[in-house]
């Protein structure tokens, strides 16, 4: 038992090194392509820690969002930033600024060693064993409608939580549209890989967020690992050369990305109506109401993630945006 | 320790050996074509191997297609991914390394 | 000191370099990659606090923050590149104008 513990100690050692490591390479490095990939690599080796510290959902949406989709809205903006220089020869060097005067230099490092300091200690005084609210948590979660206690947690007990997040991933899409967008633009068509990987891959990659979604409430998944699945097959389908129909780009569009949050509202809305609480389930029907709520999130996020990667403002039949 | 547990370990490890050899390849290799066979081929046989590993370890046969699915989809990918990073390097002009 | 508390050691070092990174670096690009660095950074924090139940299972309500807190992040993140590339558009280059280069 005691190697056992050893090696576990050795592996969580390395991989806080490796994250550590990553971060401050990914930081420090001139070449911004070189650092938006290392940026990718430290997001992958944090879906490992997730994992190490039994948080597989958290694992699942880490590896799916922190390091692939933002990774892909990264490296788009890179190239939006400097066309030629990504076209040309993919590195991409910008200086790294450095302050003036020794006071300035070593000020921050000193203050922020500091700060660490005082951190790690208050940290370290914490008691090592506590339950939280696991305890409430378990003894609530057959009267939530789910399995799985983060799901519960998500859509259930602090659905309130989820629905502001909806919005407000709908606000940085209507904020990126209201700005005008950036359009992805490809110069040439895809090669024959790239379009075949883009036909096999969605309808699986569809199939898989389906799965997600369904399999979420009793095991790691829901829906929002789902709709980063989703999100993903748009991204792939985007860099493929795909543009959606312009007859899709008006109501249709607007329509799925609303639905999310709307179907929040309007349930919670109804519920406020029948039951007199904000989001209150009812025992019942709280199964439903979840996979309904999940399933509308799924879409709308999906979507949300691919429009926040495509970038440009979708366009009217007149040509108009 | 059953037989079953020595063949998993067995398998588990050979994996990782051809893992560390892909990544000795990655540092070690002089242009970005023979880095990326390098990864890819000794990258697909390490999981393949990891993979038949854990499906001796795993509790029904839906698990085990599910590892086969990933092994699949991560030829499939790694495959792809590969030849377009190579096309990328070839239009961009980086020449092949010749001794 | 159990696996749980250098996770959330490992998480407080991530934060103070990225902090510095945040702080020192004046290309826009390196600040969104300090923010994004500074978020994982919180939330393996917030995580590894989360793991202090002996052998229970893991609390459930900080991995749901978490989980929130990604997908927060990556919208924040991608509002951020857009304003970074408008602002480019604008003036040229994707830094903030400096006090202290105006004056040259």
């Amino acid at each position: 038992m005691e190697a056992l513990t050893l090696l576990a100690w050795m592996f969580d050692g390395l991989l806080g090194l490796g994250l550590l490591w990553l971060a401050w390479r990914a930081l420090t490095c001139p070449d911004l392509f070189r650092a938006i990939v290392l940026f990718i690599a430290f997001g992958l080796l944090m879906a490992l820690a997730w994992v190490r510290l039994d948080a597989p959902d958290v694992a699942l949406a880490e590896a799916a969002i922190g390091a692939g989709l933002t990774g892909a809205l990264l490296m788009a903006a890179l190239a939006k930033l400097h066309p030629t220089e990504t076209n040309d020869n993919l590195s991409v060097q910008a200086e790294i600024s450095r302050p003036k005067g020794r006071l300035l230099q070593w000020l921050p490092v000193v203050a922020l060693l500091l700060v660490s300091a005082g951190l790690g200690y208050v940290v370290l005084s914490l008691p090592p064993y506590v339950t939280g609210l696991s305890a409430e948590v378990a003894a609530n979660l057959k009267t939530s409608g789910v399995d799985n206690p983060v799901t519960a947690v998500l859509l259930n007990f602090r659905g309130y939580d989820t629905l502001l997040e909806m919005v407000v991933l709908l606000l940085a899409l209507l904020g990126v549209w209201s700005l005008g967008g950036t359009e992805l633009h490809r110069d040439t068509a895809p090669g024959i890989v790239l379009d075949t990987l883009a036909r096999v891959l969605v309808p699986l990659l569809i199939l898989v967020a389906a799965y997600l979604l369904w399999v979420g409430g009793h095991a790691p998944g829901g829906a929002f690992q789902a709709g980063a699945v989703l999100g993903a097959a748009g991204v792939l389908l985007l860099l493929a050369g795909w543009r959606p129909r312009v007859g899709l780009m008006a109501w249709p569009l607007r329509l799925m990305l609303v639905a999310g949050p709307g179907a929040f509202v309007i349930i919670a809305a109804l519920l406020y109506m029948i039951e007199g609480q904000l989001l209150e389930f009812p025992t019942a029907q709280a199964g439903i109401l979840i996979l309904v709520l999940e399933t509308a999130a799924t879409v709308s996020i999906g979507l949300t993630l691919a429009a926040l990667f495509l970038g440009g403002r979708p366009r009217n039949d007149k040509g108009l945006t | 320790m059953m037989l079953v547990d020595v063949l998993c370990a067995v398998l588990l490890i050979a994996g990782a050996v051809f893992f560390l050899a892909g990544t000795l390849g990655l540092l070690r290799f002089p242009d970005v074509y023979t880095r990326l066979h390098a990864l890819t081929k000794a990258d697909n046989v390490g999981l393949g191997l990891m993979m038949a590993g854990l499906a001796l370890q795993a509790g029904s046969w839906a698990v085990v297609g599910k590892l086969l699915l990933i092994w699949l989809l991560v030829l499939l990918a790694g495959a792809s991914v590969a030849h377009l990073v190579a096309s990328g390097a070839l239009k961009r002009g980086i020449r092949l390394w010749k001794r | 000191m159990s696996a749980s508390f250098l996770y959330a050691l490992v998480g407080i070092g991530l934060f103070s370099l990225s902090l510095y990174g945040l702080i020192v670096h004046a290309h826009l690009l390196r600040k969104i990659l300090a923010l994004n660095v500074m978020g994982s950074s919180i939330f393996l924090v917030l995580v590894a606090l989360a793991k202090r139940t002996n052998e229970a299972p893991p609390d459930a309500v900080p991995h749901a923050m978490v989980i929130t807190g990604i997908v927060v992040a990556v919208s924040a993140t991608a509002l951020a590149l857009t304003l970074m590339l408008k602002l480019t558009a604008e003036t040229g280059r994707a830094e903030l104008p400096d006090d202290q280069r105006e004056s040259h």
